[in-house]
């Protein structure tokens, strides 16, 4: 695979509020990329730089190892999915899709064919006439959508595309998308603020927090290696624990010594540790690493979310087996369930 | 609630002395014949039919011509001024409308007024032309003096009616229209302009009214001959002294103007049809925000 699009130290500021602080990432071709973080983050910053709707205050942006920075947005082989939509108020469905198209002077006979094809696979048939003011934020997020696959680009850019749909058409729409991407072999730049979506379409998840790169990797690489206790706790439910690095493979914490699968940190280092809730079990008081009192139990569908408070703390737990409030119980886990991570600020 | 709503009542009560009392009088002066008591009314439509002169109806003629040049200049100037005002900064943008607006704190009188000393044989830029070493000008009395007057009194109402809508535009529009591979060009010509026509429909309502029935300007730049349906009934009423037959004008002009308005009221309704119901009657795109 060839890099496609590459971020070299990219700084912006608004009126000298550092909004990314030094974003260095590579893009491959075919890629489904993820950008993840809270709101706030500058993961729109990110896109509208890369759409060319603002430029960075510092660094560069390569397209197919070309600086881009100049290039004005309509000359980029990038279409967006915007935040808020932005479909032409005064077009009809079909006229919005069909307004890329028309501006590179496509027949009309093929504008229709493709115009079609498009709100078929957006589930649109039949709305071609609608005005675009009176579709729902779930119809006029397909259309935007429509309107930029429409144009066949190499990266689209999608800007929380799901957000205004219920859960069902969520999931429904989270495949149609990861299926299309697939299907047509395009780049896809995907912004959410949802780890689950994130962990569910994407190749690879670039985790943000205040215009800072917290961590790059797949998705099964963030949720069970977080390299530090921001990642951990935005993705995912997680117990992050205050421990200390004795040495290889053992770590202290809540008043016991723990076999662990980490290693590589400075004797005695003062670490992070995440253990996640489902990597907990609830067994017998005289059978478990630690022991507590269960003091809520939550039913979530598939499995029950129950609390036990330690000495120290209060673990959350995922299992199926239900535990009585009250109850004394011992929490077992192994030693590759114990993630050790540097303290943040300190790598 | 009901406190309230009787505020409206003086309100109400001016409108009735001073707005439909008036208009009744008209009414009644324009179907009636001159020279008789409020004892012996005469009715008749002689005053009507007296208006459908060749001479009279020349005069309605130039007055539409001259507002409808005037409307259409409005346009074409004030839309890139609008334009231009409305895509820079916010602050720049209130201390350019207050510039656009600060004439209008002038007494019309007196900004016409200032005209002239501009535009006379020995004005302001006659004595310019002079001194540059061309031949002066005659530029007072003429049509293109009259018409010079209007859009300087009114263009600002069309550049303030575009410039609403123009910055309540929603940017991001123009973000997908480039994003979607339109240039400046494309984009302005189709997303910005379509989305902008209630603005400027709202400015020729705004330009065309006054503009068809002003006396001032026509009298001032156009000197004592130069007569428009304005100038025609304030003759009619303070010059001839006849009444009736300024009445009957003021009618005639008023059922024009209302003509244009239902014109330019359904101008607006097709333009919002082909929009498939927004509603930006008011302007706003009020839409993505
Ligand atoms: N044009 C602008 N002028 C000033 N500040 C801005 C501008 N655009 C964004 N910001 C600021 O930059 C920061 C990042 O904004 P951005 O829109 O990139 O966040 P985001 O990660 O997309 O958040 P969300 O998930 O809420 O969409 C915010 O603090 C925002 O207020
Ligand atoms: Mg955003």
């Amino acid at each position: 695979m060839r890099k496609l699009i590459q971020f070299k130290n990219v700084v912006k500021d608004f009126d000298g509020q550092l909004v990314l602080k030094g974003i260095n990432l590579d893009i491959m071709e075919n890629e489904f990329v993820t950008l993840l973080g809270p709101s706030g983050c500058g993961k729109t910053t990110l896109l509208r730089i890369l759409g060319g709707f603002i430029e960075q205050s510092e660094g560069q942006v390569f397209f197919d190892d070309i600086e881009i920075s100049k290039v004005p947005p309509y000359k980029r082989e990038i279409n967006t999915v915007f935040q808020r939509y932005a479909l032409f108020p005064h077009m009809d469905v079909f006229d919005n899709i069909a307004f890329g198209l028309r501006i590179k002077k496509t027949s009309e006979n093929i504008v229709k064919q493709k115009v079609t094809k498009m709100l078929k696979l957006v589930n649109l048939e039949g709305y071609e006439n609608r005005a675009v003011t009176l579709l729902s934020g779930g119809q006029q997020q397909r259309v935007a959508i429509a309107r930029a696959l429409v144009n066949e680009p190499m990266v689209l850019l999608l800007d929380e595309p799901l957000g205004a749909l219920d859960l069902k058409l969520r999931k429904e729409m989270q495949l149609e998308l990861k299926k299309i991407q697939k299907e047509v072999g395009i780049t896809f730049i995907y912004v959410t603020h949802d780890q689950e979506e994130a962990l569910t379409m994407s190749d690879k998840i670039v985790v943000i927090n205040e215009g800072e790169i917290q961590q790059i990797g797949t998705p099964t690489d963030i949720y069970n290696e977080p390299e530090n206790r921001f990642v951990a706790d935005f993705i995912g439910e997680s117990n992050i624990i205050d421990g200390i690095m004795i040495d290889d493979y053992r770590v202290f914490f809540d008043g016991i010594e723990f076999e662990c699968v980490d290693y590589g940190f400075e004797d005695n280092e003062e670490v992070d540790i995440v253990i996640r809730p489902e990597d907990l079990d609830i067994v017998p008081l005289e059978m478990g690493k630690l022991s507590g009192k269960v003091v809520s139990t939550l039913f979530k569908g598939v499995h029950f979310e129950i609390v036990v408070e330690t000495p120290n703390r209060k673990f959350i737990v995922h299992t199926t087996d239900n535990s009585p409030i009250g109850t004394q119980v011992g929490l077992h886990f192994f030693k590759e369930d114990i993630h050790v991570m540097w303290k943040m600020g300190t790598y | 609630m009901k406190a309230f709503r009787n505020l409206v009542k003086p309100y109400l009560f001016w409108m009735g002395i001073f707005i439909v009392i008036p208009m009744l009088l008209i009414v009644l002066y324009a179907f009636t014949r001159q020279g008789n008591d409020v004892m012996t009314l005469t009715f008749t439509i002689d005053n009507f039919v007296k208006f459908f002169d060749p001479i009279f109806l020349r005069v309605l003629g130039k007055s539409l011509q001259i507002a409808f040049v005037t409307t259409l200049i409005s346009i074409i100037l004030g839309y890139p001024v609008a334009y231009y005002v409305a895509n820079t900064k916010e602050k720049t943008q209130t201390l350019l409308i207050l510039l656009i607006t600060i004439p209008m704190w002038i007494n019309m009188l007196v900004r016409t007024y200032s005209w002239i000393s501009i535009l006379s044989d020995n004005g302001f830029l006659n004595v310019i032309l002079k001194a540059i070493g061309l031949t002066p000008v005659s530029l007072m009395y003429t049509d293109f003096a009259v018409t010079l007057g209007m859009v300087y009194n009114f263009m600002p109402f069309m550049i303030l009616s575009i410039y609403t809508v123009l910055a309540k535009m929603d940017k991001a529009l123009i973000a997908a229209s480039y994003d979607l591979g339109a240039n400046r060009l494309q984009t302005f010509l189709r997303i910005v302009l379509p989305l902008s026509i209630p603005g400027i429909i709202a400015g020729i309502t705004l330009v065309f009214l006054p503009a068809v029935s002003t006396f001032v300007i026509p009298k001032f730049l156009g000197g004592g001959n130069y007569m428009l349906i304005g100038n025609l009934i304030e003759n009619q009423f303070i010059t001839v002294g006849e009444w009736n037959f300024g009445s009957a004008i003021s009618l005639i002009m008023a059922m024009v103007i209302m003509a244009s308005m239902i014109l330019t009221r359904r101008l607006d309704k097709d333009v919002e049809d082909s929009d498939k119901g927004v509603n930006n009657g008011n302007g706003g795109v009020m839409y993505g925000r």
